[in-house]
């Protein structure tokens, strides 16, 4: 296995969905391949950052806001349900 | 097996809810509202990179699927009707903004950028210690909205998200090795744009080449 192969299977490897022979071709080439294994690692890394780092947080005052916003909006309008007899 | 009974109790009684809506119960849908305000607001944001207008995502996105409830089948989670419905108006508000531009899903797939890594040099243990929480915010919002927008909504919704692959197809109308290919871009460009500031600065050790 080359680096191109191996980054093609890196989604599904760092998602865990591969198993079997697959993912022992792909550990033994991150055993000798220094520059894939660091590939790997910063973006299992980056994932994690991403996820554990919420940026879009909704205040509690704004989220209070765009619930009356919307359900208002909601009253003014017909319902979802089809009024035709 | 009382997490599966637990969760097969909590989609019934969503079900119920959405059947309540439809009859035009405003109460049961300002349940739904509350439920997943916060997730489609997330992922607006993460779209729009701008809050007025994730603001009126959000508000559309709830409007338009009040509105559309009888065409909800149930055939999918409500959640999932309610995320497409919310990535269709980002996109097209996107689209708006910059009506000199085509904004979709498909948008930059054929580039080559971040496909083949270039920077190779390890990062330390806790490269996100190495700045103040606010400086990080800005960092990883800045970085993710380098990325085309198919890019980030796909990134957004697997891995902010977590989402599983099926489920962001779905939600996006693409096919399952669309969202992964598009997933591994994502990936690998903002790996490769985070580099730059959370490789140590001494090493050189970024020269490696790939086989």
């Amino acid at each position: 296995m080359n680096c191109t192969e191996f980054l093609k299977e890196l989604t599904d490897y760092l998602d865990g969905s591969i198993t079997g022979e697959v993912r022992a071709e792909l550990d033994e080439h991150l055993l000798w391949c220094h520059s894939c294994f660091v590939v790997m690692n910063t973006t299992k890394k980056t994932i994690e950052i991403y996820r554990d780092n919420q940026l879009f947080e909704l205040p509690d005052n704004l989220r209070s806001r765009l619930h009356d916003a919307i359900i208002s909006k909601c009253k003014g309008s017909k319902s979802g349900k089809k009024t035709t007899p | 097996m009382e997490t599966i009974q637990k969760k097969a109790a909590e989609d019934t009684s969503e079900l119920a809810l959405v059947q309540a809506a439809k009859q035009g119960d405003l109460e049961a849908f300002s349940q739904l509202v509350k439920q997943y305000d916060r997730n489609i607001f997330r992922i607006a944001q993460h779209i729009m990179h701008n809050e007025d207008d994730a603001q009126d995502v959000v508000q559309d996105a709830f409007f338009k699927a009040y509105r559309n409830l009888e065409q909800f089948q149930g055939n999918s989670k409500f959640y999932t009707w309610l995320v497409r419905i919310a990535v269709n108006e980002a996109l097209m508000k996107l689209r708006r903004r910059r009506s000199d531009k085509t904004v979709s899903l498909d948008e930059d797939v054929e580039t080559e950028e971040g496909t083949m890594p270039r920077e190779v040099a390890d990062w330390g243990p806790n490269p996100e210690q190495l700045f103040r929480q606010a400086e990080l915010s800005d960092i990883l919002k800045k970085t993710i909205q380098g990325l085309p927008p198919g890019f980030r909504t796909v990134f957004v919704l697997r891995d902010v998200e977590g989402l599983s692959t099926e489920e962001t197809a779905e939600m996006l109308g693409l096919s399952v090795p669309a969202v992964k290919s598009r997933l591994l871009r994502a990936r690998l460009q903002l790996r490769e744009r985070l580099a730059k500031f959370f490789k140590p600065s001494k090493g050189g050790d970024g020269q490696r080449e790939l086989h």
